[in-house]
């Protein structure tokens, strides 16, 4: 290498830089990078975090008419625990925690709770969410927040008024029954799309599994009241 | 629930990687009309893509938690790591494989199929063991469509293309008409 | 100063057509394919690769002559890295319903081979202000495809453009369009008629070399 230094300066350009100074190179790249990242996300992080609660306020709202303000529950122990959103305990907040949503009027009264759930539908998961009414037990709203159903047919669960109404008052127990389209005779059944057999399907079994989760722990909660 | 079940069979076939989310296209387009490369060129994928499922449980678990902006960087990094640990291995236990791949080798890192692996992997929240599964599932995808169109293009070699859509254009067709095919594997595991 | 002007916007002009990524060298496929569903998303994805590549191109130029050859590549992979995730967050807090329907695509942008590849062949060796005009050259071509393929697409599958509805409700859309199959058959349509297109260009000159012997 010290032969190197006698060498004329075009030849010496051509050797190699010393690991020091790739490192070097590498360390102030990272950390200009470092530098740009941590800035963009504290200068954005109040407006994503305001879009998501916006987001989930109205589909809550959508699913429960007449909903005003809500609150959070998470299922422990088969019980409701109503979840305080802390902001030092927000980081240890795990992926899996089930959680639901219970929705007050503007006199602070219960009209009922907006439930999360999502199954595999005829192409991938279908994530929806829906509204419970837990004192006359039936369902009262239904919103579809993401799928990948076949256009025309398929995503008709969430384009179709007529397959809307089926959630308008669609009783839970002792489970919701998938009927031929028309065929709908009692309030536990369900009229299907007709061409989208497997996406409606999956939205009944949808709805039946997110019940079982949640059935006891609400009844729980109401009778504690 | 045949949760792992359904994991591996929609990566693999209702929502393959390569053929419904257009992952991993510049191997599958690029890479030579033999069916021997294509089929070990999606091996090493495969190998690729467990690692970098791992490492993303890995982090997000631990580390990215209190950092999310580093997300994206820290991927990108462990694939870099992972595409050149494979290439040390392969050049260590099967040169001549190493030599068929050649350039398509370094060019994993640059494939958009590992990446969206950890990217999809992350957003769907999945754990370890599904983590897994899912990567095995969207690495068998990506090599059963590497090796239908290798086949086809084989089988079109000896044809008489118009010079106007040989190449690209072609290969883009019979993929297309293969993405159709798949697309009856929707609703496989209904009830 | 003359062909330094010309020089400029020769470099701006190659990437809308004679080098367009993706017609030419077929490059950033991934999302050409992915989001060109609908219009919009097209747009989007086009505006937000421009973006990328544009602040990637002057960072590396300006700092071309400090960064030591052996560890190019993975300094513009951070510095590609970087920008990717800046947009992503930028997208997610200005236009929320965009950075839904785009999703994981746009932290791919950062392995679009188009980004990685004008910095190494043209960023890292020229001036900063050649640079940008190249940047922007191929960012405006690859959002020109985009547009190409997303345009028809849209119209066909889905009976509108930008969300706007075209025909009437008897319109029945041609589904297949905004389906993964739909993006390969555009874009393969779109190559043969761009290679068309070149060929005959190439017989007319040819043509007209004969006519002058």
């Amino acid at each position: 290498m010290s032969e190197d230094q006698n060498i004329t300066p075009e030849i010496a350009e051509e050797k190699e830089p010393s690991s020091l100074k790739l490192i070097a190179a590498l360390g102030i790249a990272g950390l200009l990078s470092g530098i740009i990242l941590v800035g963009t996300y504290i200068y954005t992080l109040p407006m994503i975090e305001k879009n998501k609660a916006e987001a989930m306020k109205s589909a809550i709202f959508k699913v429960l008419p007449g909903c005003d303000s809500y609150e959070t529950f998470k299922l422990e122990n088969e019980k409701l625990i109503q979840k305080v959103e802390d902001e030092s305990k927000k980081r240890e907040d795990n992926n899996d925690e089930l959680l639901i949503y219970a929705g007050y009027d503007n006199n602070k009264e219960l009209i009922g709770f907006a439930i999360p759930g999502s199954e595999p539908g005829f192409q991938d998961i279908i994530v929806t969410i829906f509204g419970y009414d837990p004192n006359a037990k039936v369902i009262i709203g239904f919103e579809v927040l993401e799928s990948k159903e076949t256009p025309g047919l398929g995503d008709k669960i969430f384009k179709d008024a007529d397959f809307q109404t089926n959630f308008k008052e669609l009783v839970v127990d002792p489970e919701i029954i998938l009927v031929k389209n028309g065929k709908k005779e009692n309030a536990y059944e369900v009229d299907g799309i007709s061409g989208a057999t497997i996406s409606s399907k999956a939205v009944v079994g949808l709805l039946n599994n997110t019940m079982t989760v949640w059935r006891m722990a609400i009844d729980d909660y109401m009778s504690d009241k | 629930m045949n949760n792992l079940l359904w994991i591996f069979v929609s990566a693999l076939l209702i929502n393959n990687f390569t053929l419904s989310y257009f992952l991993g296209l510049c191997p599958f387009l690029g890479v030579s009309g033999k069916l021997n490369t294509a089929f070990r060129l999606g091996l090493a994928n495969i190998f690729v893509m467990l690692i970098t499922a791992a490492c993303a449980y890995a982090l997000n678990t631990w580390v990215l938690v209190y950092a999310p902006y580093l997300r994206l960087i820290s991927f990108i990094i462990v694939i870099a790591s992972a595409v050149q640990f494979v290439e040390m291995a392969m050049k260590k236990f099967s040169p001549d494989l190493f030599q068929a791949l050649g350039i398509f080798l370094p060019l994993i890192t640059t494939n958009c199929a590992i990446l969206g692996l950890a990217l999809f992997q992350t957003n769907k929240g999945y754990g370890f063991v599904e983590g897994m599964i899912y990567a095995l599932g969207a690495g068998a995808g990506v090599t059963l469509a590497l090796v239908l169109l290798a086949g086809v293009r084989e089988e079109t070699k000896v044809l008489n293309i118009p010079s106007v859509i040989k190449g690209t254009a072609i290969n883009l067709i019979i993929a297309g008409i293969i993405s159709m095919a798949f697309m009856g594997f929707a609703g496989l595991f209904s009830t | 100063m003359n062909t330094i002007d010309n020089r400029g916007t020769q470099e701006f002009m190659k990437g809308i057509w004679k080098e367009n990524p993706i017609f030419v060298s077929v490059l950033g496929m991934c999302p050409a394919l992915a989001v060109t569903n609908t219009a919009m998303n097209s747009l989007a994805m086009g505006l937000a690769t421009t973006f990328v590549l544009l602040c990637s191109s002057i960072l590396v130029s300006s700092l071309r002559k400090m960064i030591p050859k052996p560890v190019r590549i993975t300094a513009y992979i951070i510095i590609i890295a970087t920008f990717v995730t800046v947009v992503d967050f930028l997208l997610a807090a200005y236009t929320p319903t965009i950075h839904k329907e785009l999703g994981a695509f746009i932290a791919l942008i950062v392995v679009n081979c188009l980004i990685l590849g004008r910095q190494e062949s043209f960023a890292s060796k020229n001036t900063v202000g050649l640079a940008i005009k190249d940047a922007l050259g191929m960012s405006l071509g690859f959002t020109f495809a985009m547009l190409c393929i997303g345009i028809p697409r849209e119209i066909l599958g889905s009976g509108s453009l930008f969300d706007f509805a075209l025909f009437g409700e008897n319109f029945e859309p041609w589904v297949v369009m905004i389906l993964p199959p739909g993006g390969f058959f555009m874009l393969g349509f779109l190559l043969l008629i761009f290679n068309w297109y070149a060929e005959r260009k190439k017989r007319r000159a040819n043509e007209l070399i004969v006519e002058n012997e």
